[in-house]
């Protein structure tokens, strides 16, 4: 046995190889990005291991290795299931042969998401079993066990960690002679593995009877637990996910409240909760994201009558957005007990703080894009549509550059849309090369077929930066760890036929004016490939000088908002920790009086 | 032991380093650690903490207000952000050199840190403030303040971990040619933190 101190993912990731997994999919995405990784840097012989290109290819690439019998592991963001939701819904009716866990994170606050939707409603939707660990512990025994209940019951399962499990660290103890469970193969049997009406009929009214099986499987599984159970204690906190952490932690002073987890809130473990419940006349859930819990146990209470009084979402004592913690978790507390506390304060006129929101790096050659098609299209009409990526940042001031974003892929689409309701305007659609592939790709043949005035700007920084730098179809390394084609946007393109296509490195800042003009003159699709490598992949160059001439009009700084140029001592100055000397702000000095960096 | 270490200051400083080495040096004293850190959208120049909890009583991963022995500042204004984790007789360690907002710089609002340095060292019963560009001018840069502010907090005492457990973990968890330098930088700030010892 191996002992490791890892962050909740890797619980994850390591709790899948020991058992035995054989395929490994998913499309990066926070809180859920370092399962993956951490699977591709420990040992995996054998096992298939790739980034597909978004979350539906992901869920149908495993899809097949279930039906052969393989176990398999699917990974995504709590919005990727939107994405994968479709092989999905017609999967959990087929159901499975091997084991399927497909692991989907979701994000209460939300800290780094579009949504605070909830997988474990998401489960109950598709009618399949959704495990939710409160630890990182919790969350590497869940992930085995959610293969053995996988494999007896014939269908896909979620394992739904939030945030603060995903991103935690624990000591995980594991056994490291993991090797992958031996399956038997596809066997074809068109009666089961081609959907049709027939088919979903008499499977659907199986499944409602089998998670009936289940539901009271789970009554007795161990993260369906009860502590603090006292004959005498006539309140209860039920509690799910990392609130229970927090629960735990708020009752250690307070030893009179039961303490309920439900680890499988689908299905129902009716009969655990029927009798952690007995005696108690009220309850208190306190769970994120929806009531989900708390109108499970209603539906308990008017099904089997119980005389219990639930509290939580519903009657205001939890919040009913964003995240708990022990302190959230303390205040439900004492209003569920009539405890009238106030938070103690202990500093008090706390002088104004900093805004931090996050920016675009120091160099980012999305800035440079945007600032030449904002240059380009000074006092023109246009619209410009953003997407899901680092340069969602372009959003921000000074850029000012990012008037929607919506949704992965949705800029290239919704650029159409406005230019069909507005003639005169220009349209453009900002999308990174990672989102290009996971979902511009039909918005671009939508705009051809669809003969749309268009101009889409593809941000080719050679890698998925905002989720932490990961591979992608278009630069040549995959996870099985082989150097292949690149897919070749440009060529992509042509195929489609685009008849305007235009490559120009962001950072010419001139070449790159002018191509956005250009492309405004002419009518139908144009897509400009902005190619330049994100600057956390490639060295950096020596920071540009100001030299004498520098007035400190700070023209640089209300243009550009590069945070490697600062004010010191009233003075605009270089922060020379930061540049990396991409010199556009050289480019457009009025007064010529940065002193290019030179390649090296 | 009980103990729980906030660390905190702004995307790209290096803070997550500065939690694992704590993290991995108290689970070699034998200790209970769990602990969490700020990933995502924020790294890009946000406000990110890391929250390391020692001991059995630590179920919830982060920090909960007002239990925080320690702050580990690499930002003046971080440190002020996060008072609210701290303990009634909790210590703040805390670099003095700002890292200013770009919206900070748009306004030119002059915002240098100093208003927040004079808060802490007002309010809090034990701060001591470092001067990051000390280290850098020593070292050369200023990423390895990271390693330093361990030094520093070593010692003075508040780590409550053994030095040398401390550098057993920069020797075996620190990219192979900056472990002389970083063990430089911990010592430089073990220099300074025994000069503020109380
Ligand atoms: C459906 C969905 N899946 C995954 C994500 C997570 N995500 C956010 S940005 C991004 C990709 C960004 O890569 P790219 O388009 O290359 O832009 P860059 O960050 O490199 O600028 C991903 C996968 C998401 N927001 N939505
Ligand atoms: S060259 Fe100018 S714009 Fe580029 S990183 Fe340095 S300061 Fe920023
Ligand atoms: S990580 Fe790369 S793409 Fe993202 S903001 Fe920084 S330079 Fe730009």
């Amino acid at each position: 046995m191996k002992k490791d101190y890892v962050m909740g993912n890797s619980a994850i990731a390591l709790g899948a190889l020991s058992a035995g997994v054989k395929v490994v999919c998913g499309y990066p995405g926070t809180p859920s990005t370092e399962i993956i990784e951490t699977i591709f840097r420990v040992p995996h012989d054998n096992v298939h291991l790739e980034w597909s290109v978004n979350e539906k290819v992901a869920m149908e690439v495993a899809t097949s290795a279930a039906y052969s019998g393989a176990r398999s592991l699917v990974t995504m963001k709590q919005v990727g299931l939107n994405v994968a939701s479709d092989p999905l819904m017609s999967l959990a009716y087929v159901g499975v042969k091997g084991g399927m866990v497909i692991v989907v994170a979701d994000d209460p606050g939300p800290i780094s998401s579009q949504t605070e939707q909830d997988t474990r409603a998401f489960a109950n939707f598709c009618r399949i079993p959704v495990f939710d660990p409160a630890s990182p512990e919790q969350a590497f025994q869940m992930v085995q066990d959610a293969f053995l209940y996988s494999e007896k019951y014939h269908t896909p399962v979620i394992l739904r960690p939030t945030t603060r499990v995903c991103h935690a660290y624990a000591s995980i103890e594991f056994n490291e002679n993991y090797c992958v469970k031996p399956y038997e193969g596809f066997v074809k049997d068109s009666s089961k593995w081609v959907i049709f009406p027939k088919l979903s009929f008499a499977n659907h009214a199986m499944i409602e009877k089998r998670n009936v099986t289940i539901g009271n499987d789970f009554s007795s599984y161990k993260f369906n637990c009860v502590t603090n159970a006292k004959a005498s204690s006539k309140k209860a906190v039920i509690a799910t996910g990392d609130s229970y952490a927090y629960a735990k932690e708020a009752l250690l002073e307070n030893q009179e409240i039961t303490l309920i987890q439900v680890g499988t809130p689908h299905p129902l473990p009716e009969n655990f909760l029927l009798k952690a419940l007995e005696g108690i006349d009220d309850v208190l859930c306190i769970e994120e994201l929806s009531p989900y819990i708390e109108n499970e146990v209603l539906r308990l209470c008017g099904k089997h009558h119980l005389k219990l009084n639930v509290y939580g979402k519903n009657t205001s004592h939890v919040a009913l957005s964003g995240e708990n913690s022990v302190q959230s978790v303390k205040r439900s507390i004492n209003k569920f007990l009539g405890i009238d506390k106030t938070d103690d304060i202990a500093f008090e006129n706390i002088p104004n703080l900093p805004i931090r929101p996050p920016v675009l790096c120091a160099g980012c050659p999305h800035r440079a894009a945007f600032y030449a098609v904002k240059v380009a299209m000074k006092n023109k009409k246009s619209y410009f549509c953003g997407d899901i990526g680092c340069y969602t940042l372009g959003n921000a001031k000074p850029l000012d550059m990012v008037d929607t974003c919506l949704c992965m892929g949705g800029g290239v689409t919704m650029s159409q849309g406005f230019n069909f309701v507005d003639k005169e305007a220009t349209s453009f659609a900002f999308i990174g090369d990672s989102t290009f592939f996971a979902s511009g790709l039909t918005g671009v043949v939508n705009a051809v077929y669809n003969e749309a005035n268009v101009i889409i700007c593809i941000l080719d920084n050679s890698t998925t930066a905002m989720t932490g730098h990961q591979p992608h179809p278009g630069t040549g390394f995959n996870l099985m760890g082989n150097f292949v084609d690149k897919v070749d946007i440009s060529k992509v393109l042509e195929g489609i036929g685009v008849n305007t296509i235009v490559t120009v490195n962001p950072l010419d800042f001139k070449a790159s004016v002018d191509a956005v003009k250009d492309c405004a003159s002419i009518k139908g699709v144009k897509v400009i490939i902005f190619k330049a490598p994100c600057i956390s992949i490639v060295k950096p160059h020596k920071p540009v000088k100001f030299t004498q001439k520098c007035n400190s009009c700070r023209v640089c700084i209300k243009k550009l908002g590069c945070p490697a140029i600062i004010m010191n001592e009233g003075k605009v100055a270089i922060d020379t920790s930061l540049c990396v000397g991409c010199n556009l702000c050289a480019q457009i000095c009025p007064r010529k009086s940065i002193e290019e960096s030179k390649c090296e | 032991m009980n103990k729980d270490i906030l660390i905190c200051g702004v995307g790209g400083q290096g803070t997550v380093l500065a939690s694992k080495l704590i993290a991995s040096a108290a689970m070699s004293e034998n200790n209970i650690v769990h602990s969490a850190e700020t990933i995502g959208m924020a790294q890009r120049g946000g406000s990110v903490t890391s929250h390391v909890r020692i001991g059995q009583n630590a179920f919830s991963p982060l920090i909960p207000d007002h239990c925080a022995d320690l702050i580990l500042s690499f930002e003046p204004a971080e440190a002020v952000r996060n008072l609210k984790f701290l303990k009634k007789d909790g210590a703040v360690i805390v670099n003095s050199q700002p890292i200013k907002p770009i919206t900070e710089t748009l306004d030119n609002t002059g915002y240098d840190g100093s208003n927040m340095i004079e808060y802490l060292k007002q309010n809090c019963k034990t701060c001591i403030v470092v001067d990051g560009k000390y280290f850098s001018d020593n070292l050369g840069s200023s990423k390895f303040f990271n390693i330093a502010i361990l030094g520093v907090a070593c010692g003075a005492n508040k780590l409550g971990l053994d030095k040398d457990s401390l550098i057993k973990q920069i020797e075996t968890k620190v990219k192979e040619k900056f472990v002389e330098v970083n063990k430089k930088a911990f010592e430089l700030g073990i220099k300074i933190g025994e000069q503020n010892a109380a």
